[in-house]
């Protein structure tokens, strides 16, 4: 069995632990829940064009995205650390990295299985208004990208912390330290200012996708900070065999 | 071949094992013995390769331990204290999933859980889920998903903690069954459990082996403890000879009601008991009972664990290495 089964192997028993758990029901029902309350008192509010409607579906959803992401995240390591089941695939001949992804995956597939529900309140005004397919599609690669981002950042904190609350707080507290990067980089000038722009997790990237263009540096970004988070969790999980 | 060699493992500056070597050979079963925070779990922790040590060696059969964890854990299955299971799964499907993880291949699982779940009689609860099981049955899940990856070596921490009478039987059997196809490693603070399932004994107190052996060879030369009650007076003990029966030491006397008294007296050997009891008898005393105050290796063990002072070497028993 190689190390791409071996994820998949976690991945599913992650999704399934989802699918399985009151939590992971209550996360989709909420999210789908607010999704479709801001649809229709924010986004549809008023006298709007359609693209205007795609766009606001796309802004807020980036808030229920990131706070499903939370919840989501937390549980990856701090409940089978609470629960004694971390030792099972500590003790397994399977790398670090693999567990990260295996995890990072199952976590990853649940919030998608979410996103894909919520999508009919897109093809809804991609049906009844003037938008193209490609906004649509843009804006999903948007909540997937800063989705992806989101769990990375909540396995790490999931991972240094003894149990979901406290990984759900630490990983609140650094995607809000991103959303404001771009507040902190108005005080900063020159090159460093220009780097803790460019840190910023929505207005600096998100926005082109809720307005259905997709920028590469931003896929970049996005992809890089989840890739970072991702080596930073391995690492934490390799440090735990100096430690108790 | 399981050897450990001069295992260190340091948190800050307390040393949970302070330089511990030992032997294992293909095929035993051997029992960690030790107080709580004796470095039991610490050791088997390392052993496992979920713990790396601050210094020292471990070889699982020709594996390096601290330069191949992979490799190592490939040969290891591990039952810690409190068993790894998933609530939500079916023991079937827990078992599988575990199997797995370990490499077992897809097209044989099924055919191994089958093995596992009837080696550890777990097929009439196979498809119950696991946060339903007692305490027991978990225990049982706990130990087949250790085995399910046919590891050379078995590690169980405390593996009888919490059962009833009734399931420490059944575990018993279980972990002595599996000495036919896997070397054991268990630890215990029960001395009654490691003596009656394992076929040598480490003694671990401070994070260093004091005594390693099987139960006879532990408890050579160890003294031993009785508590008689017998009818006669404090009086007569007092200005009986007693204490000058050839290896009897340490007679405590204590006057009980209707004309009673209890006698406590550490011995060297049977010998010098039934020399006891016949001295009693002879001075004019009724005896009641003779019980044993604890077995011989507990004697040994608390002596051990009370007097040896770990950073002293050379005070380990027969075959010791520490």
């Amino acid at each position: 069995m190689n190390n791409v089964a071996k994820a998949l192997l976690i991945a599913r028993r992650e999704l399934s632990a989802y699918l399985s758990s009151i939590t992971g029901w209550l996360i989709l029902a909420v999210v789908l829940l607010a999704d479709g309350l801001l649809f229709n008192t924010v986004a549809m509010a008023g006298e709007k064009k359609s693209f205007d409607v795609l766009q606001g579906f796309f802004y807020f959803s980036s808030g229920t995205t990131m706070v499903a992401s939370i919840f989501i995240a937390m549980r990856l390591f701090a409940e089978e650390r609470q629960q004694g089941t971390l030792v099972l695939l500590e003790t397994a001949p399977i790398p670090e990295y693999v567990v990260v992804a295996g995890k990072f995956f199952g976590a990853w597939t649940f919030l998608l299985l979410l996103l894909a529900l919520s999508a009919y309140l897109p093809l809804l005004v991609l049906v009844n208004g003037k938008v193209t397919l490609g906004h649509v599609v843009a804006g999903y690669a948007g909540l997937m990208l800063l989705g992806a981002a989101c769990i990375a950042i909540g396995a790490l904190a999931s991972a240094v912390s003894p149990n979901q609350i406290l990984a759900a707080v630490v990983s609140g507290a650094i995607i809000v330290a991103l959303l404001l990067a771009w507040m902190l980089a108005k005080k900063i000038d020159g090159p460093i200012g220009d780097v803790v722009g460019f840190l910023d997790l929505f207005d600096q990237h998100y926005r082109s996708f809720s307005r259905g263009t997709i920028k590469l540096t931003s896929v970049v970004y996005y992809l890089s900070l989840a890739y970072g988070a991702l080596l930073a969790t391995t690492a934490v999980l390799t440090a735990r065999r100096w430690r108790a | 071949m399981i050897e450990a060699a001069d295992i260190y493992k340091h948190y800050g500056a307390r040393a949970a094992l302070d330089g511990v070597s030992f032997r294992i050979a293909a095929g035993e079963v051997v029992g960690f013995l030790g107080l709580n925070g004796a470095g039991k779990t610490t050791m088997l922790k390392v052993l496992c390769g979920l713990l790396l040590p601050s210094a020292g060696q471990v070889r699982v059969f020709d594996v390096d331990g601290v330069k191949d964890p992979l490799a190592l854990r490939k040969n290891i299955g591990f039952l810690p204290d409190r068993a790894p299971l998933y609530g939500d799964m079916t023991v079937r499907a827990m078992l599988s999933y575990a199997g797995r993880l370990n490499g077992v291949d897809g097209k044989r699982i099924h055919g191994r859980v089958a093995e596992v779940l009837a080696l550890a009689s777990l097929e009439n609860v196979a498809d119950d889920l696991i946060e339903t099981l007692s305490h027991g049955y978990r225990q049982r899940v706990g130990i087949a998903q250790a085995i399910v990856h046919e590891p050379r070596l078995v590690v169980l921490d405390e593996p009888i903690s919490g059962l009833d009478p009734a399931q420490i039987v059944a575990m018993r059997g279980l972990i002595r069954g599996l000495k036919e196809k896997h070397t054991v490693l268990l630890s215990s603070h029960i001395l009654g459990e490691i003596s009656q399932t394992c076929d040598r004994i480490l003694v671990l107190h401070a994070g260093r082996i004091v005594a390693q052996g099987s139960e006879n060879e532990l408890t050579v030369g160890g003294q031993k403890r009785a508590e008689i009650m017998a009818r006669g007076s404090l009086a007569d003990v007092e200005k009986g000879e007693l204490l000058r029966v050839p290896g009897v030491t340490d007679v405590e006397a204590l006057p009980l009601e209707d004309g009673l008294i209890r006698l406590r007296a550490r011995f060297a050997s049977n010998e010098v008991r039934e020399g006891l009891v016949r001295s009693l008898v002879q001075a004019g005393f009724g005896i009641r009972t003779v019980n044993d105050l604890e077995s011989d290796l507990e004697a040994v063990f608390l002596k051990l664990t009370r007097t040896v002072n770990p950073a002293e070497p050379g005070l380990t028993q027969k075959g010791g290495e520490a």
